[in-house]
């Protein structure tokens, strides 16, 4: 074989060779691999072990403490359900920042995965003259009622449906999640969703290391990187291992009940079955599977 | 002489001879309805010794079998008042209802339809150390849902499911309730109010 020592594919070669270190050096190969990184729903469980590893790594470097991500699949013959009795809410926003605490979000910028509105009660439930920003000394205010919105975990969830990249989806336990690597940041998600409920890291999110929750989830509460969509997920890391969520364990009213909608033992079927409920914008066919009710 | 007469006669119908005269002659159904009317007098007796034996003054207090179906934390007692009979014991009982001179911090506070109860509608007098039913049944403090269940049943009954009030615990395994003591104060039980943590930072002010 005749070797081509032409003075043309000489420097054809050396200039690729130098391009090619060029773009490798700016990159180390852990990076290249999460690039290549599939969606989470096509990964083997060899696959996910070892990113769950290369992950928990990450997180130790970064918050210098042993974190632990759990990628624990939906249980058989469970389906979650939440319920909120909007007769006992005080709007003292205990859930909002329990949630903060339990699920990373980012401190500066700010990001609150509830939202409690006031409500005047001679308007009854009226979005459009709704108050986020309420701020007396005391609550319950006299002549209004408390309506904390999030995720309401639809049936028929449209952030899902327009996802351009299947990002997001709902798990079999009827929980909506987010994979937060596989997730291009369009937002069409936000637009989707009629109640407000999905956030955008605008900046890099920022928890300080003393408030980190190292126990996390895969599609939970890991920490989120710039530029991706997040949600409530029912504490998918606490509920997945029988715990009730932490908005759930906080309220200082018990106005918050959860449970498996598919035992008909459940508080949250006796709600359904005895109690009088409602759901947040039926007109919109989501059929959320988060309902309010009047316990009095 | 009639008197005389009369005696023997009236001592004739009672006497043990007559009388087994008459039972031969009873028929099998009679019988049986006989048996049913003791057996059922019986057991009404026995029902109402058992009743009385569970509410008479002094007795022991017993946890029901019922209260074993909920897990609930222990009831909060004020440091160092418990148990009562440490000072009561010295005490005579005093059944007048009147405004007292001692326990300042629960008359002081005291709103739990006032005008028509105080202390010994849920204490007991003998029994310093327990809780009281109408009934006059002792109740341990552990169990203070039931003496609150007497006027708010429909509160027990949704306590008793999960729907009002807290529970800890899992939502698919074991779960701990909280005493109606732990939230309403039980000399004042109107939820207090709380003061509600920071609003939302609002998007204008977000750099």
């Amino acid at each position: 074989m005749k070797a081509n020592k032409s003075r043309r594919s000489f420097l054809k070669n050396i200039s690729f060779a130098t391009a090619s270190a060029l773009a490798l050096s700016s990159c180390e190969l852990k990076s290249l691999d999460k690039f290549f990184q599939k969606n989470f729903r096509t990964l083997s469980k060899k696959e996910i072990d070892q990113m769950i590893k290369e992950l928990e790594e990450d997180y130790q470097t970064k918050y210098g403490k042993e974190f632990h991500v759990s990628a624990k699949p939906a249980t058989d013959q469970t389906l979650f359900g939440y319920a909120l009795d909007i007769s006992r809410c005080i709007g003292c926003r205990r859930c909002v920042y329990a949630c903060v605490e339990e699920n990373n979000q980012s401190r500066d910028p700010q990001i609150h995965w509830i939202q409690v509105l006031q409500m005047e009660k001679e308007k009854g439930v009226d979005f459009a003259h709704s108050d986020v920003h309420y701020n007396p000394e005391k609550v319950p205010e006299e002549g209004h009622f408390y309506l904390p919105v999030q995720c309401q975990q639809c049936r028929n969830p449209q952030c899902t449906t327009v996802c351009p990249v299947k990002a997001t989806w709902q798990e079999p336990d009827g929980i909506v999640v987010v994979d937060y690597n596989w997730c291009i940041g369009c937002r069409y998600c936000m637009a989707a969703c009629p109640y407000g409920a999905r956030h955008f890291n605008w900046a890099e999110p920022n928890v300080p290391a003393d408030k980190i929750n190292t126990e996390t989830h895969y599609l939970g509460n890991r920490p989120r990187l710039k530029g991706v969509v997040e949600k409530c997920t029912f504490c998918i890391q606490r509920v997945r291992e029988g715990r009730y969520p932490a908005c759930v364990e906080v309220c200082p009213v018990g106005a918050r009940k959860f449970g498996n909608l598919l035992d008909p033992e459940s508080e949250i079927r006796y709600i359904l079955e005895n109690k009088r409920v409602l759901v947040l914008k039926q007109e919109l066919n989501t059929q959320p599977k988060f309902y309010y009710f009047f316990g009095v | 002489m009639t008197k005389k007469t009369n005696i023997p006669t009236n001592r004739k119908l009672h006497s043990p001879d007559k009388a087994e005269g008459f039972q031969v002659q009873r028929s099998f159904p009679q019988l049986v309805l006989l048996l049913l009317c003791a057996t059922l007098i019986f057991s009404c007796h026995r029902k109402e010794s058992a009743y009385n034996k569970n509410v008479l003054p002094n007795q022991a207090i017993k946890d029901t079998l019922k209260s074993t179906e909920y897990a609930v934390e222990a009831p909060p007692l004020t440091e160092g008042i418990f148990p009562c009979s440490d000072c009561h014991s010295e005490l005579e009982p005093n059944p007048e209802r009147r405004t007292l001179d001692w326990h300042e911090e629960i008359t002081g506070i005291f709103d739990h339809d006032s005008e028509n109860r105080w202390c010994l509608d849920c204490h007991d007098l003998e029994n310093r150390d327990s809780l009281r039913l109408a009934s006059g049944k002792l109740l341990n403090f552990k169990e203070s849902y039931k003496l609150c269940g007497q006027c708010h049943g429909e509160k027990l009954r949704d306590w008793k499911v999960g729907v009002h009030g807290k529970r800890t615990g899992e939502w698919n395994g074991e779960k701990e309730y909280l005493l109606c003591v732990h939230c309403h104060n039980p000399h004042a039980p109107k939820f207090e109010s709380l003061t509600p943590e920071p609003p939302p930072v609002r998007q204008e002010d977000i750099q």
